[in-house]
C-alpha cells in the first residue's frame, strides 16, 4: 500500500472529503435523532408497565445482536426502497440507536424518586405535563450518557454503509482500498474517529450546560 | 372542613386499607392521623386530595364531594407535604416553592416573588433561592417542602410524615416552626405520623387508627392519654403517658424558690445546699457548680468547674409546645444534678429553682381542683 505525503491528495480532493463528511454526518445522525425520539414512548411505556418492559427490553438487546451488515441488505428487501437510497443505512442506524435507548429512558425514568413524582403529582401536575417538565428533565443525564454510545456506534456503523454503495466518509475508506490509496484510507478514517470524538464531546458539554442541578450534587455531596 | 362518611379503601386482593371511617376535621386546626404502619392513616390522607380513590363512602370538602372536582384543580387548592420533602432536584429552590403559583397561571415574576415572600415565613435565607436542593441539609429541604405546599395559599395542608427523615433536634425546630406557622395562618392541617408524641406534641385533635384501616379513637391529645378508648389505645399512647399528660397542665402554680447563683470568675462563697447556678453576664445558666466539692470556696470559679446537665423549665412561657408545663418543671427537676430544676424567664435568664416535690404538690393541687381529667 502506497502512503505518500497527503498534502497533495488532500488538495486535490478537499471538495469530495467535505462532501463525504457532510453526507455522513447526515446518514449517522439524522437515524440517531429519529431513534431518539421513538425511544422516549417506548421507554417511557417501559417504565410504566412491566409488560411492555419484559416484551421491549429483550427485543432491544436481541436487535442489537443483528450484524449490521445483514441488517443494511435485508432493509431494502423488506422496505422495497431502491438499492441505493440512503435509509437503508439509516433505518438500521435508527434500529441499532433504538435498541441502545430504549432501556436507557426506561432505566433513567425508573430511577426517578418515588417522591419526586408523588409530590408532583400532589401538587397539581396533569401526567403528561409532569412527564415533560419532571420526569423527562431527571431522566436527561441517563439518557445523554446512552445517546453518547449510540452517536459513536452510529459513526462508525454508517462507513459498513459503503459496502452497499451509500457510506459517506466510508466510501472513501472502500474506495482508497480499491484504489491502493493508502492516504485517502487514513485519512477517512482519522476523520470519522475525529468527527465521532468532537460530537460525544459536545453532547457531554451540552449535558452539562442543561442539567446544571446534577453537577451541584456532586460538588457539595447530599447532606443528610 | 373535610368529612369522611363511611369510607372504604379495599384493593383488588381483598385488603381493607381503610374500613368505614366517619371522621370530621375541624377549620383551622391540626388533625393528626396516628397509628401503626398498615392502619391507613396514609390511605386516609391521600384520600383527601384523590392520590386514591375511595371503594365506597364520600370524602366532602367544605360540603363538595370531591368526586365532582378534577383531581389535579382540587390538588391545586391542597397544600401537600411529603416525606423526605420530595424536591424537584433539577429545580432551584425559589423555582421548587414557585410550583404551585406557576401551576395555576400566575406569571414568573409573580410566582416568585410570592415563593421569596414563603422561603422567608419558613425561615430560609434568601442566598438558599438559587441553589438546588441536594444542596440543602435535610430539614432545610423539608422548610422548603412546606413552603411549596402553602406558596398558593391553600385553605388546606395535608402533611404525610413530613418530619420522620430528620434528626431528633431539626425535627423538634421543624414542629415549633409548624406551630408557630399556624398560629399565624389558620390552616386546615391534616398531619400523619406514626409517632404518638409528635400527634400528641401538633394535634389539637388525635385520631389514633388502628391496624385493618379502623379508627381507634378520635380525641382531643389529653383526653386520649387519659381516657384511652381501649386497650390498643392505651398500649398505643404508651407505658409513660401519665408523664406526657403533664405536658397539658400549666406549672403556673409551681412555687420557684431562691436558687444560688455564682458568676464565671468569681469565687462560690458559701452556698447553702453546696450548689450553684454559674450564669453568663445576662444571667442565662452555664452549669452547675459543687461548691462544697472545691478545693476553696475563695477560688474564682472557671469554665472547668461546671457540670452541665438539667433541662431549663421556661417560667410564664409564650413558646409553644410543653414549655412551662408540669412536664418541663418536673423534667428540668429529675434531670439536674443538683435535683433542682433551673427556671429561668423569656430572655433565657435564671429567675430560681424548682425541686420535684413542689411540682407534685402542684399536681395534687390540679387534681383537687378538677383541672386533671380524670
Amino acid at each position: 500500500m502506497n502512503i505518500d505525503w497527503p498534502w497533495p491528495w488532500l488538495e486535490r480532493n478537499l471538495d469530495d472529503i467535505g462532501t463525504a463528511t457532510g453526507e455522513h454526518l447526515y446518514l449517522a445522525l439524522l437515524p440517531v435523532l429519529a431513534g431518539l425520539l421513538i425511544s422516549v414512548p417506548l421507554g417511557w411505556a417501559s417504565s410504566r408497565w412491566g409488560v411492555a418492559r419484559g416484551i421491549l427490553v429483550p427485543l432491544a438487546g436481541v436487535l442489537y445482536t443483528i450484524p449490521s451488515l445483514a441488517l443494511i441488505t435485508l432493509v431494502p428487501l423488506l422496505m422495497g426502497t431502491r438499492i441505493i437510497d440512503p435509509l437503508n443505512v439509516q433505518v438500521p442506524l435508527a434500529i441499532y440507536t433504538i435498541a441502545l435507548l430504549v432501556r436507557s429512558v426506561s432505566d433513567a425514568l425508573l430511577a426517578v424518586p418515588g417522591e419526586v413524582t408523588a409530590a408532583a403529582t400532589a401538587v397539581g401536575y396533569r401526567p403528561f405535563h409532569r412527564f415533560l417538565t419532571v420526569e423527562l428533565p431527571l431522566a436527561v443525564p441517563v439518557i445523554i450518557a446512552g445517546l453518547r454510545v449510540a452517536v459513536v456506534s452510529a459513526m462508525s456503523l454508517t462507513s459498513v454503509g459503503a459496502l452497499v454503495g451509500i457510506g459517506g466518509l466510508g466510501g472513501l475508506i472502500t474506495e482508497g482500498f480499491l484504489r491502493n490509496n493508502g492516504v485517502e484510507l487514513v485519512v477517512a478514517i482519522i476523520l470519522i474517529v475525529v468527527i465521532a470524538l468532537v460530537i460525544d464531546a459536545l453532547l457531554l458539554l451540552v449535558g452539562r450546560v442543561i442539567t446544571p442541578w446534577s453537577r451541584a450534587q456532586q460538588r457539595t455531596g447530599a447532606k443528610a | 372542613m373535610i368529612e369522611f362518611q363511611a369510607v372504604t379503601k379495599e384493593y383488588p386482593d381483598g385488603t381493607v386499607a381503610v374500613d368505614n371511617l366517619d371522621l370530621t376535621v375541624e377549620d383551622g386546626k391540626i388533625t393528626v392521623f396516628v397509628g401503626p404502619s398498615g392502619c391507613g392513616k396514609t390511605t386516609s390522607l391521600r384520600m383527601i386530595n384523590r392520590m386514591i380513590d375511595p371503594t365506597g363512602g364520600t370524602i366532602l370538602l367544605d360540603g363538595k364531594d370531591i368526586r365532582e372536582s378534577d383531581p389535579p384543580l382540587l390538588r391545586r387548592g391542597i397544600g401537600y407535604v411529603i416525606q423526605h420533602a420530595g424536591l424537584f432536584p433539577h429545580r432551584t429552590v425559589l423555582d421548587n416553592v414557585a410550583t404551585v403559583p406557576l401551576l395555576t397561571g400566575a406569571g414568573k415574576r409573580a410566582a416568585r416573588t410570592k415563593a421569596a415572600e414563603l422561603m422567608e415565613l419558613v425561615g430560609l435565607p434568601a442566598q438558599f433561592a438559587k441553589r438546588y436542593p441536594a444542596q440543602l441539609s435535610g430539614g432545610q429541604q423539608q422548610r422548603v417542602g412546606v413552603a411549596r405546599a402553602l406558596a398558593a395559599d391553600p385553605p388546606v395542608l395535608l402533611m404525610d410524615e413530613p418530619f420522620s427523615a430528620v434528626d431528633p433536634i431539626v425535627r423538634d425546630d421543624l414542629q415549633q416552626q409548624l406551630l408557630r406557622l399556624q398560629s399565624e395562618l389558620d390552616k386546615t392541617i391534616v398531619f400523619v405520623t406514626h409517632d404518638i408524641d409528635e400527634a400528641i406534641k401538633l394535634g389539637d385533635r388525635v385520631a389514633v387508627f388502628r391496624v385493618g384501616g379502623r379508627l381507634a379513637q378520635y380525641d382531643t391529645p389529653s383526653a386520649l392519654l387519659a381516657r384511652p378508648a381501649d386497650e390498643f389505645v392505651s398500649s398505643f399512647v404508651g407505658r409513660d403517658r401519665g408523664y406526657r399528660a403533664l405536658g397539658f397542665l400549666t406549672a403556673s402554680g409551681v412555687p420557684v424558690g431562691p436558687v444560688a447563683t455564682v458568676k464565671i470568675g468569681e469565687p462560690v462563697g458559701a452556698v447553702d445546699g453546696g450548689w450553684a447556678v454559674a450564669i453568663d453576664t445576662d444571667g442565662r445558666p452555664l452549669g452547675w457548680v459543687a461548691a462544697d466539692r472545691m478545693s476553696t470556696k475563695d477560688l474564682a470559679v472557671s469554665e472547668g468547674d461546671l457540670i452541665s446537665g438539667g433541662s431549663l423549665f421556661e417560667v410564664d412561657s409564650t413558646a409553644s409546645g410543653t414549655a412551662g408545663s408540669l412536664r418541663n418543671a418536673l423534667d428540668a427537676a429529675l434531670s439536674s444534678p443538683a435535683a433542682i430544676g433551673i427556671a429561668v424567664d423569656g430572655d433565657g435568664a435564671v429567675v430560681g429553682g424548682v425541686t420535684a416535690d413542689t411540682v407534685l404538690s402542684a399536681l395534687a393541687d390540679a387534681r383537687r381542683s378538677g383541672e386533671v381529667p380524670t
